[in-house]
């Protein structure tokens, strides 16, 4: 227990420190970094800088864009990647060995090198647009949501978790479906899926944060600032004076939501360890 | 509705129900099911072709120009031009030794310290929601701030250096962290530990989750001690758990970037910079984007054998 | 758990009508260049300063309103440290704004590129303050509203009690009475390290801040007759005396080899007596201190002090198709009551005398009328050429060395032979 403890105050302290800071007026924060104060909420407090945050920055729509943005790339990534891993570990597919290493080559391509080229080549798709009842076709993504969503969606981090997972499925289940005369969706949908718990966990909590914590690409891609996420907001406070206390207010205020989905995603963290028989 | 017991974790061959002669290609059901196989595949492996292969083939081919990021001029083939240069520049074999050092640090400290956590929070005791999300905090906290905080806590009146003086009652006297090219670099692989561990602890988490209580009860029941049961049910049913961390670590260790980039720009002297931050400098910040797209396909290559090594020395002794 | 997955399965498919619907009224607006007629959209770097970047848009709104405009006018703001980045991704899709404004080095190598038009306006530039007018073979590509100024910063009350002289403009401190000062400073054993000079700093502020030194031994970065090698010029003796004599100062102990994020919250807290910062940070400072605040001029290091020069610039992108109405905005906001309004919030020096008459605290005796003396007397333009980027990292990179302790000679040869080989390989980037 006392290891646990030991952990949580090392893994603990830089989140207290930011929060405490976003307390503090700026030339506190910088005087108290030398000793404990750093950790303690002594001192000048008020949530001033939390106001003055929102005033700096719309970051109320900030967070609704990365909430937006992010979460739909997670649900659709879950569905869309554990089809995929399905298909890859299920089924007797002729070449699925070949696409699954493709599909993992893609994990190690670094991102930065893809930028560029990606910006151009999102430009050069065409986009759809409901203007009244007619359907426009123009051409470029740039500046639009999608752009932030789509290219992330298929991702192989999840194929790869979801086909682990799904590999220490027993095959006698989708055998046992079959016979009572399902189709492969179906086992996929009800079956597989349904004990596929934790892993949909994981994958929902660790796809969520590249996406909450996407900077280099929107800043390439988004131009107007309706559309930015919260992490170009952060820039938004390191102009030539830098307001410290406004950066740590903000920076706890994008936390909240990454946490606060943690928290409800845990559960599904432990199964019940008693219980991991198969319900006929 | 009865519970059956699980069966061990690879099932004899499935049953058919067609006879053991018939050629697999004859089966029924065999067609649809490459359809409905491809159907499934077909999206994610649409958008990954659309959306990386396509562009990492564009910038890797760059590699073979002398593309710039801002240049009226033409855009030439060159050849092998930017590799030649490359392998002649004596920052990009600092940069290889420098990630090389760090994944070596990295990969089982971190995987081997996230497994502890992952272990110690894998019960069900009170408060166990609490370490769980404490444990996780590190990774979601804004690397502004980590930064901000670290590069403060390194300085030579810092906090690491008094913690450490107090600890050792004034025996160890704490170095210059960040500024010394000598222990530079040990800073920023205890500051990566730190804040990636959480991330891995999940992972391992999904693992431990996939490991069947019934095995667990059998092995209490035959007597066998904690680490008995570590060694002889945890372990083995971790296999694929542990390639995937052990892939992923790897993969994110060579490509360590962020850090290096916000606390030390590649400094002192070159001692902590790695290939990706030499290729974002030489492309974004010096303009040289087909330089960097050489980079770029070096460690590609590179991180591509590296895994296909792994991958090898990991696999299923069956 | 069945219900489960429908749910899932539910919700992906609202999120992606709803990834539809937001994608259809989502599109952004920012860079409608609509062809030609009523509207062109004006992109510039200080989204989260909201004094300058009200100010800017009060010019756009009174052009706006004015009968006269060609055009409305649309300001799009983003951060300044990313700036730069969305401008360049922007430009290799093919979709830049019609005007925008660029931190001052940069106008050449944009120029070069062929992002920006010439200007043609209507307003009288030759009595700007010579740094905010960017020029770049001949031709004049960017304005700017004005310019800021780097200085020494200190307490009265120190130099009282330390014995040390405060510099002025007419008697600049020199070399030896700098390092003078440092040593009585430090005697005073107030500060760990009585100077700060910033280097924690990154990206942009090294070959702003510390070229200057550079200039004043008597070095410089590239050889400006031609702009095609450094040799020589950049790993001079005189080049190589100024690294000795900067890197001494960190080993002597006067400063830090990497300082505080932020130096002047440092200074204000009394962890430094003597502070390198630029005139942004004087209103901040005059607040906290009030009358004890002192503000002298960079030291003078054989060759006249030096500053740096140019800040943020307005041009005119090359693919705008409603270049008229650009140039016509910039010719009215050039006017002196906006290059004060803009002065005024943003704490800088005006780019011209008339516009510096309209602000109390620039005009003649103003608390910061001595940035626009620092400014007009010390300033030098960062190298006016395309390769400057290039030179930039190279040289702010060989700045981190030499703190760090690397023979300067080897650095020094380092930087050059990389920015003589940049610059051929850009074919001596010639138009």
């Amino acid at each position: 227990m006392l290891v646990r403890i030991v952990f949580a105050a090392v893994a603990a302290f830089p989140i207290v420190f930011m929060l405490v800071s976003s307390l503090k007026p700026d030339q506190q924060i910088f005087g108290d970094m030398s000793s404990v104060a750093a950790f303690l909420p002594i001192g000048n407090i008020s949530l001033d800088n939390y106001t003055a945050v929102f005033d700096r920055v719309p970051a109320a729509r900030f967070l609704i864009n990365s909430i937006g943005v992010s979460a739909v790339t997670v649900v659709l990534g879950i569905f869309i990647n554990s089809l995929c891993a399905f298909g890859l570990s299920r089924m007797e597919v002729r070449g699925k060995r070949v696409v699954f290493t493709a599909i993992l080559a893609t994990l190690i391509v670094p991102f930065q090198t893809l930028a560029l080229p990606l910006v151009w080549w999102v430009n050069q798709l065409p986009y759809f647009e409901l203007n009244g009842f007619s359907l426009e076709i123009s051409k470029g993504w740039l500046d639009t949501y999608q752009v932030q969503i789509i290219p992330f969606i298929a991702n192989a981090f999840s194929i790869y978790l979801y086909h682990q997972y799904f590999e220490s499925i027993p095959k006698e289940l989708d055998e046992a479906a079959r016979i009572d005369g399902a189709g492969w969706f179906k086992i996929y949908r009800q079956v597989v899926m349904p004990l596929a718990g934790p892993a949909t966990a994981t994958v929902a909590i660790l796809t969520f944060l590249p996406a909450w914590n996407s900077y280099l690409w929107p800043l390439m891609v988004v131009q107007s600032e309706e559309l930015r996420p919260v992490m170009i907001g952060i820039q938004y406070f390191f102009q030539l004076n830098v307001s410290w206390g406004e950066v740590m207010a903000y920076a706890s205020l994008i936390t909240v939501p990454v946490v606060i989905l943690f928290i409800a995603f845990q559960r599904s963290f432990i199964n019940s360890i008693a219980s991991s028989g198969v319900k006929g | 509705m009865t519970t059956t017991q699980l069966p061990s974790r690879r099932p004899a061959v499935p049953a058919t129900s067609a006879s053991p002669h018939t050629p697999r290609h004859r089966r029924p059901g065999y067609l649809r099911e490459q359809l409905s196989g491809w159907g499934m595949i077909a999206p994610a492996a649409v958008l990954l072709l659309a959306f990386v292969f396509l562009p990492a083939i564009l910038g890797f081919g760059l590699a073979f120009t002398n593309a710039r990021l801002i240049s009226p001029r033409p855009v030439e083939f060159v050849g092998t031009d930017n590799f030649a240069r490359l392998f002649a520049d004596p920052t990009f074999w600092r940069a290889l030794l420098n990630v090389s050092y760090f994944a070596v640090v990295v990969v089982p400290v971190q995987s081997g310290l996230a497994l502890a956590m992952a272990l110690l929070i894998n019960k069900k005791f009170r408060g166990v929601n609490f370490f769980r999300t404490i444990y996780f905090l590190p990774v979601v906290t804004s690397m502004v701030v980590v930064s901000l905080l670290w590069l403060f806590m390194y300085r030579k009146d810092g906090l690491i250096n008094e913690l450490l003086s107090t600890f050792s009652f004034g025996l160890i006297q704490g170095a210059d962290w960040l500024n010394d090219p000598a222990t530079a670099m040990p800073a920023i692989i205890a500051l990566s530990i730190w804040q990636a561990a959480g991330f891995h602890m999940i992972i391992w988490l999904a693992g431990l989750q996939s490991i069947s209580g019934e095995l667990y009860e059998a092995a209490q029941l035959d007597g066998a001690s904690r680490w008995h049961q570590f060694r002889y049910v945890t372990w083995p049913g971790l296999k694929h758990t542990r390639s995937l961390v052990l892939v992923t670590i790897t993969i994110q260790a060579l490509g360590l970037f962020d850090q290096v980039s916000v606390m030390t720009q590649g400094g002192p002297l070159d001692s902590t910079t790695t290939i990706i931050y030499e290729a974002v400098r030489s492309g974004f910040k010096q303009q040289e984007t087909s330089y960097a797209s050489a980079i770029s396909l070096v460690f590609f290559v590179l991180v591509l054998l590296i895994s296909a090594v792994q991958r090898y020395l990991t696999r299923e002794k069956d | 758990m069945n219900k489960r997955f429908t749910r899932i399965l539910a919700t992906s498919i609202a999120a992606a009508a709803l990834v539809g619907s937001l994608g259809a009224c989502g599109k952004g607006s920012a860079s409608a260049t609509s062809d030609g007629t009523s509207e062109i959209t004006m992109w510039t770097h200080n989204a989260g300063n909201p004094e300058e970047l009200a100010a800017i848009k009060s010019v756009v709104d009174s052009y706006n309103k004015s009968g006269a405009a060609k055009a409305q006018i649309k300001v799009q703001a983003f951060p300044q440290d990313s700036y730069n980045d969305s401008v360049v991704s922007a430009a290799a899709a093919g979709k830049l704004p019609c005007i925008v404004d660029i931190d001052g080095p940069n106008v050449p190598n944009w120029a070069w590129a062929k992002y920006l038009t010439p200007l043609k306006l209507s307003a009288d530039l030759s009595k700007n303050l010579p740094s905010t007018v960017a020029k770049w073979e001949g031709q004049t590509y960017a304005v700017g509203y004005y310019d800021v100024a780097l200085a020494m910063l200190a307490r009265a009350s120190d130099l009282k009690a330390a014995g040390v002289r405060a510099a002025t403009v007419e008697k600049p401190w020199t070399k030896e009475e700098f390092q003078d000062a440092l040593t009585k400073l430090k005697a005073l054993g107030k500060w760990q390290y009585p100077l700060d000079m910033g280097t924690a700093g990154s990206g942009e502020w090294l070959p702003y801040a510390y070229s200057p030194f550079l200039q004043s031994f008597g070095a410089d970065l590239i050889n400006r007759d031609g702009f095609q090698s450094a040799d020589g010029t950049l790993n001079g003796d005189k080049a190589v005396a100024w690294a000795e004599w900067f890197r001494g100062l960190a080993d002597q102990g006067f400063m830090a080899k990497k300082s505080g994020k932020d130096s002047t919250q440092d200074f204000l807290n009394n962890k430094s007596g003597l502070l390198y910062t630029g005139s942004w940070a004087a209103d901040k400072a005059r607040t906290a201190l009030g009358k004890d605040l002192v503000v002298m001029p960079t030291v003078d290091l054989g060759n006249g002090p030096k500053v740096g020069g140019a800040s943020w610039q307005w041009g005119v992108t090359s693919g705008c198709k409603n270049a008229d109405a650009a140039m016509d905005y910039l010719s009215y906001s050039l006017k002196p009551e906006n290059l004060a309004a803009v002065a005024k919030a943003t704490g800088t020096i005006p780019a011209t005398d008339e516009a510096a008459a309209l602000l109390p605290a620039f005009a003649e005796g103003g608390a910061n009328r001595i940035f626009m003396e620092f400014s007009r007397n010390y300033a030098v333009m960062r190298p006016e050429t395309p390769a400057y980027p290039f030179i930039a990292t190279e040289y702010g990179k060989a700045v981190q060395d030499i703190l760090a302790g690397a023979d300067p000679k080897t650095v020094l040869d380092k930087a050059v032979k990389a920015i003589d080989a940049n610059i051929k390989s850009n074919g001596g980037y010639k138009n």
